[in-house]
């Protein structure tokens, strides 16, 4: 009758072949990193400064015809990419014009944008520019820094955080597992060429922030169980403290995946990199936390003797009352 | 046993009424916009019948603050502006310089004489013929020097005098750039202020972002080339007296005289007196108007020292010609018919409707202290945002409803109560929004579609393990206690380390970015509220009226 994703009592073993999960998991990193580091980031204008000009039209695109009004400009790289949507109207066809940062300008002048919208004018007449940002290089470069700052002290602070709630061991397993989640991400980023604007920064720290979460969620049931049983082996204890948390894992990444499809699906095209980078996200956050973090946590060993200060170390907060 | 104080009971149903109630107005955005600004205008205009129907579609006692939609949402235009504060030097610069020259007048014995050099536009070299004479003559020009307060209270001067062989070299000291930049942006964010208050559009938002730049936001207006018009230009007006007019730009001019060009006559260049009769600055008032030959023009009026400086050099010069300096453009350099004495005038040039209009409103509101280059712009037309407000509420509702069927297929009866708290939470998340005065972002919508699937995180832990603690505890009543109690410490760890990321973000962000740290922020604390005290709320309530023997959860 009810519906159960796991039954109630689970022995899986995680960690029967956990040097090859951290295998897998070390390679899938360096593959990230390669992409990275050979065909980067398909960037937007937020970190590479220019213009995107966001166009409608009820006629069908034609990206060589637009391409052809603009060249006469000569402003250098322009990308020109039709969006296809489901949420779209059968008379709404939508286009994307990329045109680099101008050497000069600090943002893109006035004079260029309005150059680039007569010109498409003339070859489209019914064409209407629905968004026009222009990004110029100063800002896009200080973007840069402020983004990159943003996810190492996120990292940094929950490092300090998870340290102080559990113990050393807990809070390198916990960061381990978010560069994992971070640094896949960008190599699916980079491998898949979607566009990485600002947007992902923010899905980029949701992620960290619901890849700890799931962590966190286990290591209070470890931190529990090396409590409860003194003698069990490590390894037992990790293998019991993740099948006794399964069903949660797994119930709330569901969820949490069920109202992301719905808007990766429906909530149009503008928004879709952004949730596609978080469905990634959870997805990668959920297996980190088992197989990252729990076997780094397995690696590097943990102090077993939580009697001396169990004076509710760690639970602080555990006799609240409601 | 499974119990809350009746006070703790009150209280939790209070703060999901009055979050609910807050909440409401969003449900009815349009009635409530409008309600509020027909109020907003009576206030200003007075009552009148059709503005006090319009006022009366949402009732006065009812809470009328609404969710700000972020320029993605509504449409508008968007523009960081960084000021050019080392404008401002040079304008210090040169009125430093007759100080400079007469104070070493004075003292022409020992320092000789002194000539002024080719320099940056931030500092001042002035060569002197007797360079035995320096330590007097720097001695003098410190003399100059005003003492300056700064935090630290050290006595720091307003200038720096160092001597550079026979040259005195003269620029602003570091504590009074920093001071002058403040002033000089504050005074930027104000002129802009007052420029698109003048237009009249609804909500801008205008902020100072860093040392010296200006985040404008204004939802509604076409585009940002429509804002830079209005905020873009300089707007510095001059009366300057013309001594001749030629077609050379590279015409030799004395010192103190400059060669400018017309604006719409080219080719043409006016030398013309440096130092103007009278600036933009003493204006009370500027109105679009026509001239006698029915051509655009702007009228003026100054204030009584720039009515008698104007009045006086029109008396003083009749059949001179002057200029009307606007930005080092001279707009036009009508001859002096006769004494002006009233103090008002009136503009004329090749002027469109538009330009005249704008004009007005660019020396009504005064004239930027520094220009601005602009380092970013977006124009978000309102039919894509319109798009992205129905694809966001499609796809919550789906996201919604989706979730809902979920928890209630796993946990039966406790899933429903889950599901009450993930509606109450909702309505939370937005009475809170509207209480700070938050922006719905596009970003922030799927900040709240996240929440919808992670809120339901607190209720899985507890509802787990309370099926955990079923299978050793004693008794359905012990083993709710026991979930509740035990889950607790994961919720909190939980739910502060993902609060801290969205603390973060809202630091670092901005714009679209920093409105779904918002909505994650806010919707971690409902989330946490709800599954703590309204589930558990529902779960002790329904357990008081059924006493059941045993539970599935």
């Amino acid at each position: 009758m009810r519906l159960k994703l796991v039954p109630d009592v689970t022995s899986f073993d995680f960690f029967g072949r956990w040097k090859l999960w951290l295998g897998i998991s070390a390679l899938m990193v360096v593959v990230g990193f390669a992409s990275f580091a050979v065909q980067g980031l398909n960037f937007g204008i937020d970190f590479r400064g220019g213009t995107t000009i966001r166009t409608q039209s009820t006629q069908a695109i034609d990206v060589g015809a637009y391409r052809d009004a603009i060249a006469p400009l000569g402003l250098g790289d322009v990308t020109i990419t039709e969006i296809f949507d489901p949420t779209f109207g059968p008379d709404e066809n939508v286009a994307m014009i990329r045109i680099q940062a101008q050497d000069d300008a600090e943002a893109v002048s006035a004079e260029t944008i309005a150059a680039v919208e007569a010109a498409l004018l003339a070859a489209t007449p019914d064409i209407e520019f629905v968004s026009v940002e222009s990004v110029g290089p100063k800002v896009s470069g200080e973007l840069i820094q402020t983004a990159v700052l943003a996810v190492s002290l996120a990292i940094l602070s929950v490092l300090v955080y998870i340290w102080l709630r559990f113990e050393w061991q807990f809070a390198l397993g916990a960061v381990a597992a978010l560069i994992h989640d971070v640094v896949l991400t960008i190599g699916v980023f980079s491998e898949l060429q979607i566009r990485f604007d600002l947007a992902i920064i923010a899905a980029l720290l949701t992620i960290v922030g619901y890849s700890l979460n799931d962590t966190v969620v286990v290591f209070d049931r470890v931190r529990e169980n090396l409590r409860k049983y003194k003698q069990m082996e490590l390894k037992d204890l990790l293998n019991l403290s993740i099948n006794e948390t399964l069903s949660r894992t797994l119930m709330t990444s569901i969820t949490t995946l069920l109202a992301l499809i719905a808007l990766y699906v429906l909530g149009g095209d503008v928004i879709r990199g952004f949730v596609f980078a978080m469905i990634w996200g959870i997805v990668v956050g959920t297996y980190s936390s088992i197989f990252v973090a729990s076997t780094i946590l397995l690696w590097l060993g943990v102090k077993r003797d939580w009697t001396k200060n169990t004076n509710n170390t760690g639970n602080q907060f555990g006799d609240i009352d409601a | 046993m499974l119990q809350i104080d009746t006070w703790k009971r009150v209280l939790i149903i209070l703060v999901c009424a009055a979050g609910l109630l807050l909440a409401l107005p969003n449900a009815f955005y349009t009635r409530v916009e409008q309600s509020n600004d027909a109020r907003a205008a009576m206030e200003v205009q007075g009552a009148t019948a059709e503005l006090t129907q319009t006022a009366g579609q949402w009732p006065s006692w009812m809470p009328s603050s609404l969710v700000n939609l972020g320029l993605d949402l509504r449409g508008g235009a968007h523009l960081l502006a960084e000021v050019r504060v080392g404008d401002v030097y040079e304008a210090r610069m040169e009125a430093m310089w007759p100080e400079i020259r007469n104070a070493l007048r004075g003292e022409r014995d020992t320092v000789g004489t002194i000539r002024k050099q080719p320099s940056p536009s931030d500092e001042i070299r002035i060569k002197i013929s007797k360079p035995e004479g320096m330590t007097r003559a720097l001695e003098v020009v410190r003399g100059l020097g005003r003492p300056i307060q700064t935090l630290t209270g050290a006595g720091s001067n307003d200038i720096e005098v160092r001597g550079a062989g026979d040259e005195i070299v003269v620029t602003l000291s570091e504590a009074e750039k920093l001071a002058t930049d403040d002033r000089t942006v504050r005074q930027a964010l104000e002129i802009v202020r007052r420029r698109i208050d003048e237009v009249g559009t609804r909500e801008p938002t205008i902020q100072r972002q860093g040392a010296d730049r200006i985040l404008i936001q204004v939802p509604g207006i076409g585009s940002a080339s429509e804002l830079k018009a209005i905020i873009g230009t300089t707007a510095q007006l001059t009366f300057n007296p013309v001594v001749s007019r030629g077609t050379d730009a590279e015409a030799r001019a004395e010192i103190g005289q400059k060669v400018i060009p017309a604006l719409d006559q080219q080719g043409v260049y006016y030398t013309v007196e440096a130092a103007p009769v009278v600036t933009g600055e003493e204006l009370v008032d500027a109105q679009p108007a026509f001239d006698q030959n029915g051509r655009p023009a702007v009228n003026f009026r100054f204030n009584t020292s720039g009515a008698r400086k104007f009045g006086d050099y029109t008396r003083d010069n009749i059949g001179a010609p002057f200029a009307i300096v606007l930005d080092n453009e001279v707009i036009s350099a009508p001859v002096i018919q006769s004494h002006i004495p009233g103090g008002s005038g009136i503009i004329t040039g090749n002027f469109t409707v538009e330009e005249s209009t704008n004009l007005a409103v660019l020396l009504r509101a005064g004239a930027l202290p520094a220009g601005l280059d602009f380092l970013e712009e977006r124009t978000i037309g309102p039919e894509l945002g319109q798009d992205s407000i129905d694809a966001g509420k499609v796809a919550t509702v789906v996201a919604f409803v989706a979730v809902l069927g979920f928890m209630w297929a796993s946990y039966g009866l406790f899933g429903i109560f889950a599901n009450i708290a993930l509606m109450i939470n909702v309505g939370l998340l937005f009475g809170l929004l509207s209480l700070i005065g938050g922006t719905l972002t596009l970003p922030g919508i799927a900040g709240i579609v996240l929440t919808v699937g992670m809120a339901v995180d607190a209720n899985v832990l507890i509802f787990e393990r309370i099926r955990e603690e079923l299978k050793t505890a004693k008794g359905p009543a012990r083993a709710i206690e026991l979930g509740y109690e035990k889950a607790l410490s994961a919720i909190l760890d939980a739910n502060i380390t993902t609060f801290m990321t969205a603390v973060i973000l809202f630091a670092m962000g901005s714009g679209p970015v920093r409105g779904f740290a918002i909505t994650l922020g806010l919707g971690i604390l409902t989330s946490v509220f709800t599954a703590i005290f309204v589930t558990r709320l529902l779960v002790v309530m329904w357990f008081e009226r059924r006493r059941p023997k045993t539970i599935e959860v």
